[in-house]
């Protein structure tokens, strides 16, 4: 608990305001429709290739691997640019954010030279295949198996609501390697990295709730991982997880999936001069502020080579509850139903984030399992 | 823990902390030397400040170093031993040029500590600061929830003792005010945190520490979230203490917490945390009252919501 009053505030490098009128003036000249949510529901390969050419993925990856050798924190002002703006950063989010890091850390010389300057080009996608059907919260509890074969390894089992699989080049599983033992669930896990397409792996849509096409099942039915595909040491692979969920917490991502209706209410309460739909802007501006101050927190933390964990995991609870929080606000005040199909770019943002909304507080680790790591970390677990 | 921490802790969570913070010259820690203050950047007096927050300890540092020893010493005036308040003259306070000096006449609501402080420096209509003796005004007691002096203050055409041209107008002092009642919430938020999650290990129901209760170890992370999310922000917010906006933001985000927080620790601690002898009350009955003084999350929201310009470019200041 000591850790959590030395969260020092994170300083943005000099460099970082030339860089954010950069992103600003590129996303000027893009093309796209605003979207809420856009990191999950907004992909557009195209878009993602853009970036790659501006240098905007793999930033933190070294040079010779395609990267580009900047600070997580140049990395996190770019990314709160195209986050704010609802840019469609989809298809390479998971890629960008954790595949790449992780692969950076855990992988051969092969693999790094393989995906790392893909995934910088925006040419590589990834998904992230950890829940299964009867594995959610309880991650160590996952039945997908890899069995031993002539040169590697055969996997079986089925992995639910991976996003963006049908996109993706590639999947890093999370799979069973060694039988279970009971008195260390951990061990005996491992990770795969599948390449798509393969015949042996079967994706299929999972609707969301308006019916849109974000996630899927996948299916691994006798698919063969040569050993140069394995990721890190055989038996690692919860270590591997836990570190790359790391990354996956308390990114700006965790704030800023409903800002467009921030930011569209404020232009419309300028419009009609309404101090009560004003003063909710407000109110939510200050709680942005400050949960904003407090992600660069972790992510200055993290630069510096430490393992936020805790205050990674707060963030992101309350991060993604002010989420929720702003839909109500703003609904309050919109005077406009959620339409998907409205001209009016509010009445569409609306129902872009109430159907979002549910998912917020569960991806990544549901709030519940975040407060648990919080309480183990104060010591009453 | 930092040395200046430490020592903090030891002097502010002893019986009667006052006289031992000035002897150890951490009353006007922030205040440049040359003023008569002990040094120090602000964020060393946000440490203290924090402290005497999360101890409970019952000073009038705010308004001495903080407010008034900064007030005086931008002002290029002395400043004063001893304990100090500030306060910010409206409509019923007036400041007239006599000769040399100014003669002071009317009412100060609600100034922090005044009954006991030495002197009162006072932030008038044309941006002057003037300072005077509270023992030359009468002064009607008046408290906050937490007990805290919060006098009402009235000049009957009193000498100012010294004047000077003042480095901020009142909205500017009370920009000072909310960020360092924002450190002191951040403080009071840690220490009902500290006392819950004590209590959460101690307290014993159906033969087992209540805290390992599903239900409480969230509700107690829950206050853990909110207390370090506020305490970064405010962290943040002393870096840059000119800027309307961090500072709008930190008070406004610390006082919303505060609510949440105070209202946790209570649920945690059951019946005996609303008690007069439980030592709970130091950190929420604060909580409660300072979360309003220099503007509560309203009072900010609307200074927030009321900018012109995409919310975007105000929250990154660019
Ligand atoms: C939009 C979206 C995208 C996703 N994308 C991916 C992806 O790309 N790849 C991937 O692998 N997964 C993905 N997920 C899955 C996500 O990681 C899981 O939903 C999450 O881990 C929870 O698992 P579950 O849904 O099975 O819920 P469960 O674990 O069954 O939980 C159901 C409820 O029980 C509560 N609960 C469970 N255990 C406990 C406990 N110990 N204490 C208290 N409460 C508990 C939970 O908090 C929750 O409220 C995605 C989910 C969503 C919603």
């Amino acid at each position: 608990m000591a850790n959590l009053s030395e969260l020092e505030p994170g300083t943005l490098p000099p460099e970082a305001g030339a860089l954010r009128d950069e992103v600003r003036e590129f996303l000027a000249g893009a093309s796209f429709t605003p979207r809420c949510d856009s990191w999950l529901t907004g992909a557009d390969p195209a878009f993602s290739r853009a970036l790659g050419e501006r240098g905007w993925l793999g930033m933190t990856l070294p040079e010779r691997y395609g990267g580009h050798g900047r600070s997580p924190l140049e990395r996190f002002v770019v990314i709160e640019e195209l986050l704010a703006a609802g840019a469609p950063v989809g298809a390479h989010w998971i890629a960008d954010r954790q595949t790449g890091p992780s692969i950076l850390a855990n992988g051969t010389e092969e693999q790094k030279r393989r995906f790392l300057p893909a995934i910088a080009r925006g040419e590589c996608f990834f998904g992230i295949g950890m829940s299964e059907p009867d594995s959610g919260s309880d991650l160590a509890s996952v039945r997908t198996r890899a069995e031993r074969a002539d040169g590697g390894w055969t996997l079986r089992g089925t992995k639910v609501w991976t996003s963006g699989a049908h996109l993706a080049h590639a999947i890093l599983v999370l799979a069973r390697s060694e039988p279970l033992d009971a008195g260390d669930r951990h061990a005996g896990l491992s990770q795969f990295i599948v390449a798509l397409p393969d015949e042996r792996v079967a994706i299929r849509p999972i609707r969301g709730l308006s019916g849109e096409h974000h996630f899927n099942e996948v299916v691994f039915d006798g698919t063969f991982v040569p050993d140069a595909m394995v990721l890190g040491r055989p038996g690692d692979g919860w270590r591997q997880v836990t570190a790359e969920l790391a990354y996956e917490r308390s990114g700006p991502e965790r704030l800023l999936s409903t800002f467009m209706l921030i930011r569209l209410l404020h232009g419309r309460a300028a419009d009609t001069a309404d101090p009560a739909a004003r003063r909710t802007v407000g109110r939510l501006m200050a709680r942005l502020w400050a949960l904003r101050q407090a992600s660069l927190a972790v992510a200055g933390a993290l630069a510096a080579g430490g393992t936020p964990d805790v205050p990674a995991a707060l963030v992101k609870d309350l991060g993604t509850r002010f989420e929720n929080e702003v839909v109500d606000a703003v609904r309050e005040h919109a005077g406009v139903e959620p339409d998907p199909g409205s001209p009016d770019p509010l009445a569409r943002a609306l129902a872009q984030a109430v159907v979002q909304a549910p998912g917020f507080t569960l991806r990544g680790g549901t709030n519940e399992i975040l407060r648990g790591i919080v309480a183990r970390g104060l010591g009453v677990r | 823990m930092g040395l200046l921490e430490e020592t903090a802790r030891d002097i502010l969570s002893g019986p009667d902390p006052w006289p031992a913070l000035e002897e150890a010259g951490l009353a006007s820690v922030g205040v440049p030397e040359d003023a008569g203050g002990s040094g120090g950047t602000l964020a060393d007096a946000a440490v203290l400040l924090r402290a005497s927050g999360r101890h409970g300890a019952s000073v009038p540092l705010a308004e001495t170093g903080w407010l008034a020893g900064r007030l005086l010493a931008a002002a290029g005036l002395p400043v004063p031993r001893g304990p100090l308040t500030a306060a910010a003259g409206n409509g019923a306070f007036e400041a007239v040029r006599d000769g040399d000096g100014w003669v002071l006449t009317g009412t100060l609501r609600r100034v922090p500590w005044a009954r006991s402080a030495h002197r009162v420096a006072v932030v008038a209509d044309g941006r002057q600061v003037v300072v005077a003796d509270p023992a030359l005004a009468t002064i009607t007691p008046g408290e906050n929830v937490a007990g805290e002096p919060r006098d009402e203050v009235t000049f009957d055409g009193v000498r100012a003792e010294r004047a000077a041209p003042s480095p901020v107008d009142a909205a500017g002092l009370r920009r000072w005010g909310a960020l360092a009642r924002a450190v002191q919430l951040t403080g009071a938020m840690r220490g009902a945190l500290d006392l819950a999650v004590r209590y959460a290990g101690e307290r014993e129901q159906f033969g087992r520490p209540i805290g390992r209760f599903q239900a409480v170890q969230q509700m107690l992370a829950e206050l853990a979230g909110e207390a370090a999310v506020a305490d970064v922000a405010v962290r943040a917010a002393v870096r840059a203490p000119d800027d309307e906006v961090a500072v709008a933001a930190a008070k406004a985000n610390a006082s919303r917490a505060a609510g949440r927080a105070a209202a946790i620790a209570h649920q945690v601690h059951g019946a005996i945390g609303v008690t007069q002898e439980h030592g709970l009350r130091r950190f929420t009955l604060r909580l409660w009252s300072w979360r309003e003084e220099y503007g509560d999350e309203t009072t900010w929201a609307d200074v927030l919501g009321g900018r012109p310009g995409d919310p975007w470019a105000t929250l990154t200041g660019r």
